[in-house]
C-alpha cells in the first residue's frame, strides 16, 4: 500500500500536528517538502492541490485533502482500529471530542493565533508587533484558559479521560505560545492546564519533531 | 423517546445551524429560547451547561453538547438512518471531503462573513458604531474566499460532492444574513455557481421551515 503523502513544511506546526497524528496511528507516510520561505505554497503546482495555498495537504490514493483539523479527523476514522484511539469509545464520547475540537477552532485558536502571528510571523515578514493587539488577545485567551482550568480540574483530558483529537489540536499553537512568544505563563500559572500541557507536549510523537 | 432540547434564539446563526440539522434528520426537538439581550446566557444556570456562555446547547438524554458544528456532526451520525440520508457522505473518502469544507466554513468563510453580518446588519440596530475600514477589509477577504467557492462549485454540485451534506448546511445561516440583511447580496448573486448553490440549499424544506419560524417569531 502506498504511503500517505504529506505536503508540508517541517517547521509548520500544523504540518507537525498531522505527522504526530500519523505516528500516533502507526501509519506510514512520506513528507513532501513545500518550501514556504520561497513561496512554494503560492505557486500553481501547490494551488492545484490546495486552492487556499496553505499547508499541509495530504494525498491518500485518489483522495487529496486539506485543512489540518479535517485531515486528523479523517486519519482518526480511517485507522480507528490501530494506534491511539482519538475518538473515544461511544457516540457520546465522540461528540464531546468534536465539541472540544470546535472550542479549539472557535475560541482558543483565534486569540492564540493572533498573539503568535503578531509576535512571531509579522516580524518575520518585516513588520512590527502590534502590542495593543497582543494585549487584547492575551486578555481574551486568559478568559478561555480559565474555563479550561475548570474543565481540566474535573477531566484529565478535554473530552474525557482519554487523549483525543481535541487535545492534539491544541499542540501547534500552544507550542508557539510557550516556546516562541514568551507567553508560557498563560499555561504555567494554571495548575491543571499546566499539568495537561506537560502531559500532551511530552508525548514522544510530538516531542520528536523538535529535537 | 423524549425530544432533544436545543437551547438558543432562532436569530443566532449558530442556533439555526444546529436546528437545520435537526430538521433535515427529522428529529423531534424542543427549541428553548435564550434571551441574549437580558444576558441569560451569562447566568449561572446556563453557564452550568455551557461554560463559555454561548448558544446553542443540545441536551439529548444524558448528553449535554455545545458548539453548533459538533451538534451537527453528532445529530447527523446518531440519526444516520432517518431523514435526509448521506449528510456525512457514503464513504470515508466522501466524509473526508465534507469535513474539509466544514473546516473551510469554520476557519475561512465564517470569520469575514460573520464580521460583515455583525457590522452591517446588527451594529446599526444596536446603536454600535461601524468600523468602515474593517468592513472594506473583510469584504475583500470574503470576496477572495467566494472566488475559490465559485471555482469549486463550477466543478461540483455541492461542496462535498454530488449530494447535499453537512458542509453545505453549515453555510446556511451566515449566507442568509449576507443575502438578506447586509446590502451586500451581490457578493453571492454575482457569482453564477455560488448563486445557484445558494438558491438550491436555501430552498430546502429545512431552511424554508426556519424562515417561516423566523417570520412568525418576528410578528410577536
Amino acid at each position: 500500500m502506498a504511503a500517505i503523502k504529506v505536503h508540508g513544511y517541517h517547521a509548520s506546526t500544523l504540518t507537525v500536528m498531522v505527522l504526530c497524528c500519523l505516528n500516533e496511528k502507526e501509519v506510514e507516510y512520506e513528507l513532501v517538502l513545500v518550501d514556504l520561505p520561497t513561496g512554494a505554497h503560492k505557486k500553481p503546482e501547490y494551488l492545484a492541490l490546495n486552492p487556499f495555498g496553505v499547508v499541509p495537504t495530504i494525498q491518500d490514493g485518489d483522495l487529496t485533502l486539506y485543512e489540518s483539523r479535517a485531515i486528523i479527523r479523517y486519519l482518526a476514522k480511517k485507522f480507528q482500529g490501530q494506534g491511539t484511539n482519538f475518538l473515544g469509545s461511544t457516540l457520546s464520547e465522540e461528540a464531546l471530542v468534536y465539541q472540544w475540537c470546535e472550542v479549539e477552532g472557535q475560541s482558543f485558536n483565534p486569540p492564540a493565533l493572533s498573539i503568535v502571528s503578531q509576535i512571531v510571523f509579522v516580524p518575520m515578514r518585516g513588520g512590527s508587533t502590534d502590542e495593543a493587539a497582543v494585549e487584547m488577545n492575551v486578555e481574551k485567551l486568559e478568559k478561555v484558559l480559565d474555563i479550561y482550568e475548570e474543565r481540566l480540574s474535573k477531566s484529565k483530558y478535554l473530552a474525557g479521560d482519554f487523549f483525543s483529537l481535541a487535545d492534539l489540536q491544541h499542540l501547534p499553537c500552544t507550542h508557539y505560545l510557550v516556546n516562541a512568544c514568551g507567553k508560557g505563563d498563560l499555561i504555567s500559572s494554571r495548575k491543571h492546564v499546566n499539568a495537561w500541557w506537560e502531559d500532551i507536549s511530552s508525548r514522544p510523537t510530538w516531542k520528536i519533531n523538535f529535537t | 423517546m423524549a425530544a432533544v432540547k436545543l437551547y438558543g434564539p432562532l436569530a443566532s446563526t449558530a442556533t439555526s445551524r444546529a436546528l437545520a440539522c435537526l430538521l433535515e434528520k427529522q428529529v423531534e426537538y424542543q427549541l428553548i429560547p435564550v434571551d441574549l439581550k437580558k444576558g441569560e446566557q451569562k447566568k449561572p444556570q446556563f453557564l452550568a451547561m455551557q461554560p463559555f456562555g454561548q448558544v446553542p446547547v443540545l441536551q439529548d438524554g444524558a448528553l449535554t453538547l455545545f458548539e453548533s458544528r459538533a451538534i451537527v456532526r453528532y445529530i447527523a451520525e446518531k440519526y444516520a438512518a432517518q431523514g435526509t440520508i448521506g449528510l456525512l457522505g457514503k464513504s470515508l473518502a466522501e466524509r473526508a471531503v465534507i469535513e474539509q469544507w466544514m473546516e473551510v466554513e469554520s476557519q475561512t468563510y465564517n470569520p469575514p462573513s460573520s464580521f460583515l453580518v455583525f457590522q452591517l446588519a446588527f451594529a446599526p440596530l444596536w446603536g454600535i458604531p461601524q468600523n468602515q475600514a474593517e468592513i472594506v477589509k473583510n469584504e475583500k477577504k470574503f470576496s477572495k474566499v467566494l472566488d475559490v467557492y465559485e471555482k469549486r462549485l463550477s466543478e461540483s454540485k455541492y461542496l462535498g460532492g454530488d449530494e447535499f451534506s453537512i458542509a453545505d448546511l453549515s453555510h446556511l445561516p451566515n449566507t442568509e444574513y449576507i443575502v438578506k440583511a447586509t446590502g451586500k447580496s451581490e457578493l453571492i448573486t454575482s457569482r453564477k455557481y455560488v448563486n445557484a448553490w445558494w438558491e438550491d440549499i436555501s430552498s430546502r424544506d429545512s431552511w424554508k421551515k426556519i424562515r417561516e419560524m423566523s417570520k412568525a417569531g418576528n410578528k410577536k
